[in-house]
């Protein structure tokens, strides 16, 4: 049974072809990678699944339900989260309070208002040591280092309950060790529920990480399948090198 | 053969830590060089320590035998290194003419400037043959090669490209490799970045695979190219 199901999806940008009359299936509760070369259109993919830019052509459907025309904040609602290729926080938020914004639908004011957040506090200060970044909660976010970035907003997406979260490159820039960290949240979180969409071009992470990989070329699906099959496609490693 | 540009050990990286992380290379002189590699494998950087904008933590450069590490950009391209931006560089509003003459700035000897001028007009045909017209108004695979032509108004000991096919359709990327070759065969030493690793490799006299900031494969280009090990390479270990 598929989660997001993208069916002849196409998006154009002046006289490029960005996404192709692309098909694509994601299934629940899998950690899934979308790989393919440069230009392939992996991010226009991301943007519009998350209501970042319109489509022109397809359609987009969540659990049985279209996200026809829906812009990003309402693709949020229904349970889509996202990251981005360069971590997205607030700077001068402390990482708590970055970790609050998400789950205070009320805004700002609400969050500084103190009155009853003691549940929401504690379940923020639950993510950040999962993270095994709590040392840095009272810290403004941009006096965290490039790795807790990526942390805290991989626990800002969590803070919301999202049923699936995209994530873009969330190895891009990260070192060795992180990156086990990393991937090992990844796994627990999974486990606990939650499906991951991943757009990387780390192969090794995305090879041992996920449980299959889409591969997209020109805009549009060339191979899916577990991670050796998709490996050992000729086809993949033809769309690598170059026609 | 001799060595024009020797990596011996090379370490470099940004504040974050090292992205090349032992780097041995040689580029022959007559060669026709071509780096390629998966994202992320430290082509760019590579790059740019050889043209003196990154200074590497470890490690030698050596052109023509000489330590050129520590020079400044400037000094290098007085050495005769020269590269081709992997961005579309000219400028729009200015002739083609123009452009190709702005290569030769810092050349004081007009009478030099004008018989270069007239070898690459004899070299690119494209190049005499819409010397008038705005560059803006050519193709994006003629604006490439009116870079090359640019670029030789130098006089290169070695001629680097970043990514040559970059946003060209494929027609046009034969046409620009197919000029890449002739240069090679006309004397000129490149060294070549390329994503494409197949058009890249394919008319290389030297094909050399970068990953995570390693050389993992060279060799004649199109044996590199059709070594399974580059497969690996691109697309992950098991």
């Amino acid at each position: 049974m598929s989660l997001l199901q993208v069916d002849h999806l196409s998006k154009r940008f002046g006289g490029v072809v960005a996404v192709d009359d692309c098909t694509l299936s994601i299934p629940a509760g899998g950690i899934t990678g979308l790989i393919g070369p440069n230009g392939s259109g992996k991010t226009t993919i991301f943007n519009l699944i998350t209501g970042f830019i319109a489509k022109d052509e397809g359609q987009i459907t969540f659990k049985s339900q279209l996200l026809d025309g829906l812009g990003p904040d309402r693709v949020y609602e229904r349970g889509i989260g996202r990251t981005f290729q360069l971590a997205r926080i607030f700077p001068r938020l402390t990482a708590l309070e970055n970790l609050l914004v998400p789950i205070r639908r009320k805004g700002l004011r609400a969050l500084f208002s103190r009155a009853g957040w003691s549940h929401e506090r504690s379940k923020a200060m639950e993510m950040l040591e999962f993270l095994e970044i709590a040392q840095v909660a009272g810290a403004l976010g941009g006096s965290l280092s490039y790795g807790q970035r990526k942390l805290l907003e991989l626990g800002a997406v969590m803070m919301a309950e999202p049923e699936l979260v995209l994530l873009d490159e969330p190895a891009g820039g990260v070192n060795p060790a992180l990156l086990e960290r990393i991937a090992d949240r990844l796994r627990t979180l999974n486990e606990r529920g939650t499906s991951f969409l991943i757009v990387e071009h780390n192969m090794s992470f995305v090879m041992n990480l996920c449980s299959e990989v889409i591969v997209v070329h020109r805009g549009r699906q060339i191979a899916s399948g577990k991670p050796d099959a998709v490996r050992n496609d000729p086809a993949v490693l033809d769309a690598y090198l170059g026609a | 053969m001799t060595a024009l540009l020797e990596l011996q050990g090379l370490v470099a990286g940004y504040g974050g830590g090292d992205i090349l992380l032992g780097i041995d290379l040689t580029v022959e002189e007559g060669s026709l060089t071509c780096i390629v590699g998966p994202n992320g494998a430290g082509k760019s950087t590579l790059l740019r320590v050889v043209s003196g904008l990154l200074k590497p933590t470890r490690g030698s450069v050596r052109f023509r035998r000489e330590s050129i590490a520590a020079l400044s950009p400037r000094a290098i391209l007085n050495r005769g290194i020269v590269q081709v931006p992997q961005e579309r560089s000219l400028f729009p509003t200015m002739t083609v003419w123009e452009n190709v003459r702005l290569g030769a700035y810092t050349v004081r000897d007009r009478g030099l400037v004008e018989r270069r001028l007239a070898a690459v007009g004899e070299t690119f045909p494209i190049v005499k043959e819409r010397r008038n017209e705005l560059a803006a108004s050519l193709s994006g695979g003629q604006q490439k090669i009116v870079e090359f032509a640019r670029a030789l108004m130098l006089d290169p000991t070695l001629l680097i490209l970043d990514e040559p096919s970059m946003g060209l359709d494929p027609k046009t990327r034969t046409t620009v490799f197919n000029t890449i070759r002739s240069m090679n065969d006309a004397g000129h030493t490149l060294l070549l970045v390329e994503q494409n690793a197949r058009s890249g490799l394919g008319i290389a006299t030297h094909g050399v695979v970068m990953e995570s900031g390693r050389v993992r494969l060279q060799g004649p280009g199109p044996e590199v190219l059709s070594n399974p090990e580059i497969g690996r390479l691109y697309l992950g270990a098991a």
